[in-house]
């Protein structure tokens, strides 16, 4: 019997994507850059995360249109945003043949109690988390991959220092406590029991992690890998730098030999200026896109 | 204790280094032609195929690699690394390794909502297989010395040409071993020739 949307298809496909570089792209050029520059997905957006926070306003799912250009442009697997809650923009974007969706914090929530039940799609989903129990709600909603969230369009990337270390540093916790221990966990964390059960089984978290939310450089991207993030997410980064082409390149590189210092030195050399940065502490809270999601 | 290298510039690295191992082999992470030497097999893994293209020739692993397929070292592509492996690639010009003789197509079966998992019979393998199709490609066209191995809705999707064998599916995703443990006998039937 032939199954598709199976939990196995949904998180295989992120698993195909590991050790990769998924870049936001808002039109069919800066599509075909992205996949000549070496990354494994492009993410069709209306705006990158720093154009949303200059706008303001409401942010929502992309206009079809670009959508429908990205996914002509390339033969690399195209992601789009949907608003957290949002069920009927996640269906407008499945029936439109996108391969994951981002139930995202960047764009403007419709929904400030429920998320998507993830399970019901046969697209898969990628959320974004801070913590094992964010991580774990999602996964339990049916999520087939997790982002860290960091602070989109930032530049900065100390808050995805900050949760990729928080959410591995509570798997090693789970993994190491005695089964007895994990109801009382799975309360602390709001976890569902099940996972932290897999999770100590298995010694890690059963979905594909990888780091977004302020990678700005190539040693950026490589510093997410040393902290144990399965691959990058590079929203603004990209297309807000000097020299887009090399930029791409240079951050692909960098991801796939996180610890060849050297080559990270060489390819850094002369690629002009990274996107300006933003430090996080002169956010108010309403401007920090991390709060979004529950 | 036979080494099996597994290209570890992207994809699904770590579940075929899991039944690499359960199988008793060593396996080896090849990210530098450092790596390939003196590898009794050589697995392509699935992930991005264009993203693998590019790091390969950046790393100038092409060539080092169809040197280890000339000298009859075994390789085993899934998905990707079938489209690694094909001589021709439907819709591009030129192929990447373009070792073995098979014709493929790339993401054939649709787009990760047309993804399907199946179960079928794979002659000299087994029944029942678990198989994973992710955004997969298929063998459109096979040269004479290219044994079918396995079909689904008429599409080729499992073959074997001597030392090379390209699977469009993922059986790395999946507990059942048969399919690596088939790659591993060829290896070991390959390393024992050698020996003699």
């Amino acid at each position: 019997m032939k199954q598709v949307g199976t939990e196995r298809v949904k998180r295989g496909m992120a698993e195909m994507q590991k050790g990769g570089v998924i870049m936001d792209v808002i039109n069919a050029e800066q599509a075909k850059i992205a996949e000549a520059a070496g990354a494994v997905a492009v993410m069709a957006l209306e705006r990158v995360p720093s154009d949303i926070r200059k706008a303001g306003g409401v942010a929502r799912m992309a206009d079809p249109r670009i959508v429908e250009e990205v996914l002509n442009a390339v033969t690399i697997p195209v992601m789009a945003k949907a608003r957290i809650g949002h069920i009927v923009e996640a269906r407008v974007l499945e029936s439109m043949g996108v391969d994951y969706i981002d139930e995202s914090e960047v764009l403007t929530p419709a929904d400030e109690e429920f998320h998507l039940l993830k399970s019901d799609y046969t697209v898969p989903f990628v959320c974004g988390c801070r913590d094992l129990g964010e991580a774990a709600r999602r996964i339990g909603e049916g999520a087939s991959m997790l982002r860290t969230k960091g602070e989109p369009g930032t530049g900065n990337i100390v808050e995805a220092v900050r949760h990729i270390r928080k959410v591995n540093s509570q798997v090693r916790r789970v993994v190491s406590m005695s089964t007895d221990e994990l109801m009382t966990e799975a309360k602390i964390l709001g976890a569902p029991f099940e996972l932290l059960l897999e999770i100590k089984k298995l010694g890690r978290l059963p979905v594909v992690n990888f780091a977004a939310g302020g990678v700005a450089t190539p040693a950026d991207a490589a510093l997410m890998m040393e902290l144990g993030a399965d691959g990058v997410f590079v929203g603004s980064g990209i297309f807000k730098s000097d020299n887009p082409e090399k930029f791409a390149r240079a951050i692909v590189e960098a991801t796939t030999h996180y610890q060849d210092y050297k080559l990270i030195a060489a390819i850094s050399k002369e690629l002009g200026t990274p996107m300006k940065g933003i430090d996080i502490a002169t956010l108010n809270a309403s401007e920090r896109m991390q709060e979004r999601g529950w | 204790m036979l080494k099996i290298g597994i290209l570890a510039l992207q994809g699904a690295v770590r579940e075929h280094i899991r039944q690499i191992e359960e199988l008793g082999c060593r396996a080896i992470s090849v990210k530098s032609a450092e790596d390939l030497k003196e590898l009794n097999g050589l697995v392509l893994p699935g992930g991005e195929s264009t993203t693998m293209r590019k790091l390969l020739d950046r790393y100038e692993l092409l060539e080092p690699i169809r040197a280890l397929a000339a000298a009859g070292v075994p390789m085993f592509g899934t998905c990707a690394g079938l489209i690694l492996l094909a001589k021709e690639i439907v819709g591009f010009d030129t192929p990447h390794l373009g070792v073995m003789d098979v014709v493929v197509e790339r993401n054939s079966f649709g787009r990760q909502v047309d993804s399907f998992e199946v179960e079928m019979s794979i002659r000299g393998v087994g029944k029942d297989i678990p198989a994973v199709f992710i955004r997969a490609p298929h063998i459109v066209a096979a040269g004479e010395n290219v044994e079918i191995l396995a079909k689904h809705e008429e599409r080729i999707v499992l073959a074997r040409e001597g030392q090379f064998l390209g699977c469009s599916f993922h059986p790395e995703l999946t507990e059942d071993l048969r399919v690596m443990k088939y790659f591993i006998e060829m290896v070991r039937e390959n390393t024992n020739v050698l020996a003699h």
